[in-house]
């Protein structure tokens, strides 16, 4: 076959297949296109950032958030957003699996000069995902993994004194989500899912600039960029549910490409009906720790409350009502604190595993 | 803790692996070189060199024309999928291979060109082209 011209540039050799266009660009074109999309989805509507906001990105070491890294901090300079950077790593305690793409977060800290900061389950709480696969056995560790990270991010924002935490999640993650949220029946979820940037009172805001991007696109800039990435599997066999839902998509895309961005699509158009949004709890404080809520205590400490009282897996039908006391020689979860800027006034730092901690919490 | 510590520091490849495998020993059957056979450089990247005795580059001799193809029929990406699956996959087939092409999600990359611009399957190999398979299902 001879050498296809690019459609852009018509010069240059074609060297890459768009999947949501059918396109086909050379390397040069391909990198323009790439990073004007990801600065369209920041920059569109009333834009994601503002100036001058200190923003963590969530890195792992693997390819979307290396990626992540890099498109940043070069459309950081190439538009001036004016954005303080940080990396926020979550080591998850994981033996063989953490170890090597901590090391490649490393790397980019000193590729990208971006500050880091690590945070450790077992720091915060007590607990490795090897301790706790190994109390739990291997069918729910996900769900486990999964409540302990998204606080672990909130935790580690929090301490960067960061306004927003942004991930490197694809289009394609985005689009299975939605197909797993269709298949658990979580309709509820469907449109936040999608969201590009979600923030409730409380919490910190997060965002997603890779909505739109296509996972095979990122692999292809990490490839053509020669970045920094490491690709692993946790030994502790993924969500097998969602496993197939992945499966399924990348069939579905190999016969029509488009077939991502609809089920996005989909997922967005779901509103939920106003009697359906009433019924949704509304948002508190966890009475132990201080995270946001939407019962006494916030799904952390319910199951870490499981975990310490030597449950398995039936520690995730821990109640999360009404449970104040820590029961005696159990370890809690560090206070969350988020550190504005000047706004609230902080509080004493609290001793880790006191267990007078929650009540004191309750009466200020 | 890994040892690449104690290692000089090497380039990075962006194919998700550290490349701190010296010099590959050569693996698996590959036949000799010869003017019957064409010379095929491989790297697997994304996880996929576990599949390929943890090896993330090969360079394989591979017959010139498909085996008792008449008329002889040139060796093309379906023959090389065929072969990698018979002579040099270690282990699980079914992460690599799906049908005759590979599974849904596993990139081709050939002379660094997406194989979707080259023909795919049909494309004919020649002598010293470089193929690269990455993997895009594992975690990012
Ligand atoms: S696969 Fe499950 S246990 Fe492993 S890192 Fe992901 S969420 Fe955690
Ligand atoms: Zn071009
Ligand atoms: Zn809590």
């Amino acid at each position: 076959m001879p050498p296809t011209p690019c459609s852009l540039c018509h010069s240059a050799r074609a060297l890459v297949k768009r999947p949501k266009t059918g396109q086909q660009v050379c390397k040069d074109c391909f990198f323009e296109v790439f990073e004007t999309e990801v600065h369209n989805t920041i920059v569109d509507g009333a834009g994601i950032f503002k100036r001058g906001e200190r923003v963590a990105i969530g890195a792992s070491g693997g390819k979307d958030s290396t990626v992540l890294a890099h498109v940043l901090c070069l459309l950081n300079q190439r538009y001036d957003y004016g954005l303080d950077l940080f990396l926020l790593s979550i080591d998850e305690g994981i033996t063989g699996y953490r170890d090597d793409s901590l090391e490649t977060v490393k790397q980019n800290q000193v590729e990208y000069g971006l500050p880091l900061k690590i945070l450790s389950y077992e720091d915060l709480y007590g607990w490795t995902m090897d301790r706790i696969v190994a109390q739990v056995g291997k069918r729910n560790n996900c769900t486990f993994c999964g409540v302990f990270r998204r606080q672990a991010l909130d935790r580690g924002a929090a301490q960067l004194s960061v306004d927003h935490i942004v991930t490197g999640h694809n289009a394609d993650d985005i689009a299975e989500t939605v197909l797993m949220n269709i298949m658990r029946g979580d309709v509820a979820r469907l449109s936040r899912c999608t969201a590009v940037t979600t923030q409730s009172e409380d919490t910190i805001k997060r965002s997603k600039p890779f909505k739109y991007a296509y996972e095979k696109e990122i692999v292809m800039y990490a490839y053509f960029k020669k970045l920094t990435y490491f690709s692993t599997e946790c030994i502790y066999a993924p969500d097998a549910y969602r496993g197939h839902a992945r499966v399924f998509l990348k069939d579905l895309e190999a016969i029509r490409p488009s077939a991502i961005i609809d089920i996005i699509h989909s997922g967005e158009s779901f509103v939920l009906e106003q009697s359906v949004q009433k019924g949704m709890k509304a948002m508190q404080t966890c009475l132990r720790c201080g995270y946001m809520s939407s019962n006494d205590l916030c799904k952390a400490c319910a199951l870490l409350q499981g975990l310490e009282a030597g449950l398995d897996r039936s520690a995730l039908r821990q109640g999360q009502e009404n449970n104040l006391t820590v029961p005696e020689g159990h370890r809690t979860i560090p206070k969350f604190e988020r550190i504005t800027s000047g706004a609230s006034t902080p509080t004493t730092p609290i001793a880790l595993e006191s267990i007078e901690k929650p009540l004191k919490a309750i009466a200020m | 803790m890994s040892a690449r510590t104690e290692e000089p520091e090497l380039p990075s490849n962006g194919l998700g692996y550290q490349p701190r495998i010296p010099s590959p020993k050569p693996l698996g059957y590959t036949s000799t070189p010869g003017p019957d056979t064409l010379e095929i450089r491989l790297e697997f990247g994304g996880g996929l060199h576990l599949l390929f005795s943890q090896q993330p580059r090969h360079t394989i001799h591979v017959p010139r024309h498909v085996p008792s193809s008449s008329p002889p029929k040139p060796s093309d990406m379906r023959y090389l999928i065929r072969w990698l699956k018979g002579n040099l996959l270690s282990e699980r087939e079914e992460m690599f291979g799906e049908g005759d092409g590979v599974r849904p999600g596993i990139l081709v990359l050939i002379n660094d060109a997406d194989w979707e611009l080259e023909g795919e399957l049909e494309y004919e190999l020649r002598d010293r082209d470089e193929v690269v398979f990455i993997s895009t299902l594992h975690g990012g």
